[in-house]
């Protein structure tokens, strides 16, 4: 049986390891390396690394992180932030990485998706979308680090990349980032509901019952920060809790 | 124990970690494109992610695939398949297309398809941790147990002509073959490097194994 998984995300900002609230307010929490070798002790089903460095140099640090991690944590990476190009996406396959997250460049770009898709195969490409509700309060994309609307509908858009090639889609939520106050569960079943590719909910776990809700709304993945950084939950407990709620986890 | 491996690097995919967890257990890794190389390893390691005509036309071009034939069919060099390279070894492949495999296992790759499944429409790509039931005790499994979980992540899987070649399953929506092998042909449509103890222990495993042949 396939097991659902728990994706600790780790977001990287000029060589350092931050927590954002509704990506912004960046707060250190610590050494990137450090954390992924913890998780990996706490058999974390996946790691999801994603980096909002501005400049080339911080890259250059980002890519020597990735392949630090990948040496010491035999374990599945996903990684992203600001890739734009195929040649980009094979870098970062090289240093170590498994599964490679687009974002703003899939908005902007498309046929990046199918490219990449062809080139390494759908089940590398992930594409995540960040959704935030417009001053009409209705759910659209954003992009550029959620400070720009696309005037896309999540769901459409969700269709759209998976015809496009995409593996996996990572749905977060910029209003519920970092504010522990829940999975945006509506959001989640409606784009769960229109594609066949597996979804990973992202944004807004704050207690173990918020991973229940969002696997019961249909998320193949359950995928958090905050949780693990600032509370005394950990994988090990996540998984516990599951398991005891008769969700199929690795144990 | 001869412990030299050689490791295909045939366009693309991640084999830093590939390369990494092997000599984690005690293996001297060398990644190649030049098959000349297989020839002077003691194993070789076919890894892959990508799709299975590209995977195949890089193989053929960079003599790969004839030198492969060699060692492995003829010298019976101790070989590894990891992902698309246990799908390679298949006669054909339906992903975009028909292509035509290594042919080293009798057997077809296709897409999952849960239409006579019972089982509903699950979501492809298969992708997570899932359990191994094992067909057969083999040296490469050797402690590690039935039920362990492995990384799978894939959208297409062998379909053998006989199930002689199926060391062990998993189960989504229907059980397919998670290891296939003969003599000393090991594949696994799972990716040990990724698989965190258990498949560390296979990767050892790999490393000090001595194939014995079925008589023939």
């Amino acid at each position: 049986m396939l097991k659902t998984r728990i994706i600790p995300s780790l977001l990287l900002k000029d060589g350092r390891m931050v927590k954002s609230v509704q990506f912004a307010d960046y707060r250190d929490v610590g050494h990137p390396v450090t954390t992924a070798k913890i998780y990996d002790a706490q058999r974390a089903d996946e790691l999801l690394f994603l980096d909002i460095s501005a400049s080339r140099e911080d890259r250059k640090t980002f890519l020597d992180l990735v392949q630090t991690v990948a040496e010491e944590c035999f374990m599945p990476l996903g990684v992203g932030g600001g890739i734009t190009s195929v040649n980009e996406i094979r870098d970062l396959l090289k240093s170590g990485a498994d599964k490679i997250v687009i974002n703003t460049a899939a908005v902007e770009n498309p046929e990046l998706i199918q490219d990449a898709a062809r080139r390494f195969g759908s089940s590398t490409i992930v594409v995540s979308i960040d959704v935030k509700k417009n001053p009409n309060g209705r759910d659209e994309v954003f992009i550029r680090g959620a400070s720009e609307p696309t005037g896309l509908d999540p769901v459409v858009w969700a269709k759209q990349v998976e015809d496009l090639g995409a593996g996996e889609i990572l749905l977060t939520s910029v209003d519920r980032e970092g504010t522990m106050a829940g999975y945006d569960l509506p959001l989640l079943a409606g784009v769960v509901s229109k594609v066949s590719i597996p979804v990973i909910a992202h944004g807004g776990a704050g207690k173990l019952s918020d991973f229940k809700d969002a696997i019961s709304a249909g998320a193949s993945a359950v995928s958090a920060a905050s949780i693990f950084h600032f509370t005394d939950q950990s994988p090990i407990k996540a998984r516990k809790y599951l398991f005891d709620q008769g969700v199929n986890v690795r144990v | 124990m001869d412990n030299r491996i050689a490791v295909i690097d045939y366009g693309i995919g991640n084999l830093h970690s590939l390369k990494k967890a092997l000599e984690f257990v005690g293996g001297e890794v060398l990644v190649t494109a030049d098959p000349q190389d297989l020839r002077s390893a003691a194993r070789i390691v076919l890894p892959g992610i990508g799709a299975f005509g590209e995977g195949m036309d890089n193989l053929r071009k960079s003599g790969m695939e004839e030198v492969l034939r060699e060692e492995i069919i003829e010298q019976r060099k101790p070989f590894l398949g990891i992902c698309l390279g246990l799908q390679l070894l298949a006669d054909r492949s339906f992903e975009f297309g028909e292509h035509q495999g290594l042919g080293f296992i009798p057997g077809r790759v296709r897409k999952f398809d849960f239409k006579n499944s019972g089982a509903g429409e699950l979501r492809v790509p298969h992708v997570g941790w899932n359990s191994l039931e094992k067909k057969f005790e083999h040296p490469l499994l050797s402690g590690v147990p039935n039920g362990a979980n492995f990384y799978f992540v894939h959208s297409f899987h062998f379909v053998p002509e006989d199930n002689k070649f199926v060391l062990a399953i998993a189960n989504y929506g229907y059980d397919f073959p998670a290891i296939i092998g003969y003599d000393n042909i090991f594949a696994t449509q799972f990716h040990p490097e990724k698989s965190q103890k258990d498949g560390l222990r296979i990767l050892e495993n790999f490393i000090s194994w001595n194939p014995k042949y079925a008589e023939n």
